[in-house]
């Protein structure tokens, strides 16, 4: 989903003077339903909480502390670093970033192979890689849980081909929720990646043979710095959505670790019930994306393009 | 663009429109009440019966909190939730006139602790909270709460547990032989000590999950409830409910009446509809736990009635949850979010 | 054009590919094998049969699926259509009407809801909801939905509309069309492919949503995805696996529609 490239696109400007009012919709219903409740939000971390949830119109850095200070389990001790929380953000992007990974491996060899077909085929191939990312993510989290489940058919499969003699105890794991992950988001990988492949000039690869180069070398040296913009955006659009999901933790990794999605999910609709802790969990998650974001942006800058 | 406009507005407005003359809005447990009831009730009152489920009684509460309240009229907490729900003025208060049969509820369950006098609440179904064993997988004694929180090598890796920290800290906690709602550190540092080990041996939490997982098979064990555990084993799951010596939870799950109920007049006459012996059956025959209802007895399915998991041998004891003050429950909140970091 | 081949060919990467698709597609294909299932017992395989098909619409959970699939579609092609709309003029703002003040923030605002987690946009907007005292109910998901609709209805519309020249308006307007007719004449109908690819993508993010929805959803109200996730959280039944590929199929002919259009509108240049 990378904004299209302007180059080539009219730079008109026949409906001058009209754009504030066609923006006026645009800044109401996200300014309101989206900006005002992030900022709502914000301000909700800086309150206290109610016993049970709710909270107290009083400002205090009580949630902020709780996050990052350990004073013990009775709350009186000196404070520590409070790893525990980190540790639930620390793997929920450890998580995030094997999935990226993952789908790296996959989608860019894909990406690539599409992109070099027949342009008679290549929209056919396209069109397979895309329809899944059409298909309801519930529906695919759920496929998966079934497919990979003790007694699913994956395992049953295995043994009847006598790769294994056990079930494989694949659901309820981290690695279960690795692959939910992964197969989550794919199709995200490999369609700006696609695009960016598409663009590369071979002129370079050629130049690149002339010097005796192989191809991995190429691919390696030429062909990687020339696409990493498509492949940094496919990065980002994997890991973004990877560090808050919600589904593959719950559905696939049997709820049984926190991750940043159902830390802050619990203290809304579970025992917890600490909406100021919830609302800081869910700042620090949106301080890192939007940091992510900026960092990109500015790499984007500075590329100079 | 007006039009179009317009024409959504009319189309939410048409997905809203009640085909009743009025409305009930039941906010239930999982899985507790058969479709056939609430249809019944609906043609009996020519009321539109909409439903929502949850799978804790916290969760229930934190949906009120969370701007639900004023928008359900009946809701079904346990005990323990019932008084919370009382002290923080989530309940609404009726007289026992406004039940024709109020008189139907059993004595034993008529003046309780959780709510004085029954004045927002009626009985729906109590049972108990234990957990079952897959007699496949293990075949030793079936007597103790070890089995689940220090669990023999067959078990390892495929229990399930209940997915609430109420319920399972209870249970860890009768276990240990501390009380309920202790302050002692020592007393909580052994909790805290104990379900961290266990954890290593547990294969999810989930109570929504609780009777497929042993049906499945994909769980040798399971913290369940009795109803639900019997449910389970009429689905061809093998297994055992077990009645631990250390004991094990006793609930009674209440229909209260909601607060600011939109609809509070269809929500009297929901209540006392549940209060007729021939549906708290209905209710006990689907769900598989025991009505607090007179006169229900001759109407229950006989394996029902006599289901092993709703006829405790001798001797077991039960204790109900009980709800902890602000102070200690801090520390029961961060044993559970420090069990599931 | 035609180069050497081995200057693209790497060893394996067709390989990768295919388990790509693999990875992709044998989940679904297998559900939908699946869902065709006589037995019970969703593992073993107990012939074919279309009874949890014939179940999805009149078993005992028909009604909740009916009314949570009328709440879905009706949510989706409001909000798709809401969004379109706010989208096609936030499009001839960004594209054809030169430089104003805020259009730089107009653009991060129009991309914000992709760049906020879903978590985050959740909680916020309960927050919100419940701080200003809103009902939540289907206007609530309704609102949610539409935010978060924009910016997708909005990528194929820019984009569309940056193809396309804007030479034809001007020859209307030097012929004394005002504006708004140069812009309903000639650009709305040249843009009609754009504005239904985006309408199509926002249509299918409306419908798949299952997180924020589930924060803002009133009292009785369900969508497909929750209602789905409940059913889900029990178990996955055989009527679940139906319901599946039924949505699966609803896809399918969405995205084909689209590429359809996609390609119908790229023929016409």
């Amino acid at each position: 989903m990378a904004a299209a490239a302007p180059a080539g696109a009219t730079r008109s400007e026949i409906y001058r003077g009209n754009g504030p009012r066609l923006m006026l919709p645009v800044w109401a219903f996200i300014g309101i339903f989206l900006v005002l409740p992030v900022l709502l939000m914000a301000i909700y971390s800086f309150l206290t909480k109610e016993f049970r949830g709710g909270v107290i119109w009083e400002i205090t850095l009580a949630a902020y502390d709780q996050f990052f200070l350990d004073r013990g389990l009775f709350g009186d001790e000196p404070p520590q670093i409070e790893w525990t929380y980190i540790g639930i953000f620390w793997r929920s992007i450890w998580q995030a970033g094997l999935a990226t990974f993952f789908c790296l491996l996959i989608g860019f060899p894909t990406a690539w192979f599409i992109a070099t077909r027949n342009a008679a085929v290549r929209p056919v191939w396209l069109f397979l890689v895309t329809i899944p990312y059409w298909v309801n993510l519930l529906i695919r989290t759920v496929s998966m849980k079934f497919l990979i489940r003790d007694t699913g058919p994956l395992n049953e499969f295995l043994l009847w081909l006598g790769v294994i003699s056990e079930p494989l105890s694949l659901i309820n794991t981290n690695f279960a929720v690795q692959l939910g992950l992964f197969y989550s988001y794919l199709p995200f990988m490999v369609l700006p990646v696609y695009a960016a492949v598409e663009r590369y000039d071979f002129a370079l690869s050629e130049a690149a043979a002339d010097l005796y180069a192989d191809n991995w070398t190429t691919l390696r040296l030429v062909i990687l710095p020339v696409v990493k913009p498509g492949i940094v955006a496919g990065c980002i659009l994997v890991f973004v959505p990877s560090l808050g999901a919600f589904l593959a933790p719950d559905l696939l990794g049997g709820a049984k670790t926190f991750m940043i999605g159902s830390l802050i999910e619990e203290q809304f609709k579970g025992a917890a019930g600490n909406w100021p802790f919830g609302a800081a969990a869910a700042m620090i998650l949106l301080t890192i994306v939007l940091g992510v974001l900026l960092l990109h942006a500015r790499a984007q800058a500075k590329g100079g393009r | 663009m007006k039009t179009f406009l317009t024409t959504t507005a009319l189309a939410l407005a048409l997905a809203g429109t009640a085909h009743a003359e009025g409305k009930l809005s039941i906010y239930h447990w999982f899985e507790y009440i058969p479709q056939e009831l609430l249809d019944k009730f609906a043609a009996e009152y020519d009321v539109e019966v909409t439903m929502d489920t949850y799978d804790s009684n916290e969760a229930l509460l934190a949906a009120l909190k969370a701007g639900k309240l004023g928008e359900y009229d009946v809701a079904v907490p346990g005990d323990y939730m019932v008084k919370i729900m009382g002290d923080e003025g989530m309940l609404d208060t009726f007289e026992p006139s406004e039940l024709s049969n109020f008189g139907n509820i059993e004595d034993q369950w008529l003046d309780v602790a959780f709510d004085p006098g029954r004045k927002s609440s009626i009985p729906y179904q109590w049972g108990s909270t234990s957990f079952s064993v897959n007699k496949e997988v293990y075949g030793g004694d079936l007597d103790s709460l070890g089995l689940i929180f220090e669990p023999p090598a067959e078990l390892k890796g495929k229990i399930n547990v209940l997915d609430t920290a109420g319920e399972t800290l209870t249970l860890a906690s009768l276990y240990l032989g501390i009380p309920q709602c202790t302050a002692d550190r020592d007393q909580l540092k052994a909790l805290n000590d104990l379900v961290q080990t266990a954890k290593a041996d547990w294969a999810s939490f989930g109570s929504d999950v609780a009777k497929d997982v042993l049906v499945s098979g994909d769980a040798a064990a399971g913290m369940i409830w009795s109803g639900f555990s019997a449910k389970a084993r009429s689905e061809g799951a093998p297994i055992e409910y077990v009645f631990p010596k250390e004991g094990m939870i006793v609930w009674m799950d209440n229909v209260v009446l909601l607060k600011d109920a939109p609809n509070r007049d269809n929500a009297l006459k929901f209540m006392n509809f549940l209060l007729e012996p021939e549906n708290a059956a209905a209710v006990t025959n689907y769900a598989q736990y025991t009505a607090g209802v007179k006169d229900v007895a001759p109407l229950l399915d006989p394996e029902v009635a006599n289901s092993p998991e709703s006829n405790p041998p001798e001797g077991v004891t039960g204790v109900f949850v009980e709800a902890c003050p602000e102070e200690v429950q801090v520390m029961y909140d961060a044993i559970w979010t420090n069990l599931k970091k | 054009m035609i180069k050497p081949l081995d200057l693209r060919r790497f060893t394996g990467f067709r390989a990768l590919t295919i388990l790509c698709l693999v990875v992709l597609y044998a989940p679904l294909i297998i559900v939908a094998i699946y869902s065709f299932n006589d037995s019970t017992s969703i593992t073993r395989w107990g012939g074919f049969s279309l009874k949890w098909y014939v179940d999805v619409f009149t078993g005992p959970d028909a009604p909740k699926f009916r009314n949570a699939a009328i709440n879905s579609f009706t949510i989706a092609i409001g909000a798709a259509t809401c969004a379109t709309i706010i989208a096609t003029a936030a499009a001839v703002a960004m594209n054809r009407a030169g430089r104003f003040r805020g259009k730089v923030a107009s653009l991060a605002l129009i991309n914000l809801p992709l760049m906020v987690p879903e978590i985050v946009t959740a909680v916020a907007s309960l927050i919100f909801f419940i701080t200003i005292g809103f009902k939540t109910g289907l206007m609530t998901i309704f609102i949610a939905h539409l935010v978060f609709c924009i910016p997708f209805a909005y990528l194929p519309i820019s984009a569309r509309m940056q193809s396309v020249p804007d030479v034809y308006e001007q020859a209307a307007m030097d012929l004394y069309a005002t504006p708004w007719e140069a812009f309903r004449l000639i650009l709305l109908p040249l843009m009609i492919p754009g504005i239904l690819s985006g309408f199509l993508l926002a249509f299918i993010i409306s419908l798949d949503d299952f997180l924020i929805t589930n924060f803002v959803k009133g009292a009785g109200i369900e969508t497909l995805p929750t209602a789905i996730f409940g059913s889900v959280k029990q178990g996955i039944k055989p009527n679940i696996m139906a319901i599946s590929t039924l949505l699966l199929g609803v896809s399918v002919v969405f995205v084909t529609l689209s590429w359809f259009i996609g390609r119908a509108g790229q023929s016409k240049n």
